[in-house]
């Protein structure tokens, strides 16, 4: 039987049916990979390694952008 | 004006500007504008989930024209605000940070023992480290003395509007102050910005007293403006302050006498 990978992706339980890129990852969820930058597990991802470093089972993502602030 | 150098980066504006709470983004560029500011804040947030169509305000900043300072808003441990000054370099491709640690939800005062331990880790990484703190003098020198690129110094609690609440403080850190001192927060309305240049600072950084104003666009000239009058009064030599008059007209050859 298939068991779906489960990560936290900004805070909220996300399935993955297999380990993806994180560049893959931002794809199926629609997010325009130039205007972010990318945590895994506490580590900032460079964004020279989306296509390399591989989201697993149980990892924590943190997504972030530009927002309006002071 | 003479020029504002901070951490070996030249300005000719004194004015730094946010880019939160105005009406609206097309407001906003044209206040920045007007502002006639060269370095912008914005803040770092996780990208939304319910609306991934949201721009990035990276889309209204021009980066050729504006240097970006992202902040550490909203952080209330050193962890949280390393983290996100590490997210706000790979987002931004730049290493400098206005480095905030609040350690109390309603005056949103800074946590400054937090914030040195997170100035001092962040230096270290080579970030141009930026510190919002309270108008405490001796705070002031060990976050120099960590390493911090300049102070930034609290007029008032962010988006008071108060104005400038402790003026000796702020003449006496500019006194110790061997780096830029940027009064960060608590301005209302130009004078409070005058005030702070009059005194010493280096630069002022403003959003809410802009951004929340009825007419956002004609602010921030009275900003610039307020800021450059002030920056020229501090260097003109002001006369000494005196308790009764002195005639400015001369006293001899008055008619009838």
């Amino acid at each position: 039987m298939h068991v779906p990978l489960r990560i936290s992706l900004n805070g909220e339980a996300h399935e993955l049916p297999s380990p993806v890129t994180i560049r893959a990852l931002l794809d199926s969820v629609g997010i325009d990979s130039r205007k972010v930058a990318v945590e895994r597990n506490l580590v900032v991802v460079r964004r020279a390694h989306y296509d390399t470093e591989v989201v697993n089972d149980g990892d924590e993502v943190e997504v972030v952008n530009f927002v309006g602030g002071g | 004006m003479d020029a504002f150098v901070l951490a070996g980066r030249t300005f000719t504006s004194r004015l730094i500007v946010g880019t939160g709470k105005y009406p609206s983004n097309a407001v906003m560029v044209q206040a920045h504008d007007a502002s006639g500011a060269e370095m912008v804040t914005v803040a770092v947030r996780r990208v939304n989930s319910s609306d991934r169509s949201r721009e990035s305000m990276l889309d209204y900043i021009d980066r050729a024209r504006y240097t970006l300072l992202p902040n550490t808003a909203g952080c209330y441990t050193a962890d949280e605000a390393i983290r996100t000054a590490r997210l706000a370099q790979e987002a931004g491709l730049s290493n400098w940070i206005k480095l905030e640690v609040i350690g109390d939800e309603k005056t949103l005062f800074p946590d400054n023992e937090a914030l040195l331990e997170a100035t001092r880790v962040l230096v270290k990484e080579g970030f141009v480290v930026l510190p919002y703190t309270t108008d405490d003098p001796v705070v002031c020198r060990k976050l120099e003395d960590a390493g911090a690129a300049a102070v930034m110094p609290l007029g008032a609690p962010i988006g008071s509007g108060l104005g400038i609440q402790n003026v000796n403080n702020l003449r006496i850190i500019r006194e110790f102050a061997r780096v830029p001192v940027i009064v960060d927060a608590g301005v209302g309305t130009a004078s409070d910005a005058a005030l702070a240049m009059e005194l010493g600072a280096d630069a002022v950084l403003m959003n809410t007293a802009i951004a929340g104003a009825g007419d956002p666009i004609a602010m921030a000239r009275a900003m610039r403006l307020a800021v450059e009058a002030g920056r020229l009064a501090y260097r003109s030599g002001r006369i000494p302050r005196r308790m009764y008059a002195t005639a400015s007209s001369p006293v001899e050859g008055l008619v009838g006498r």
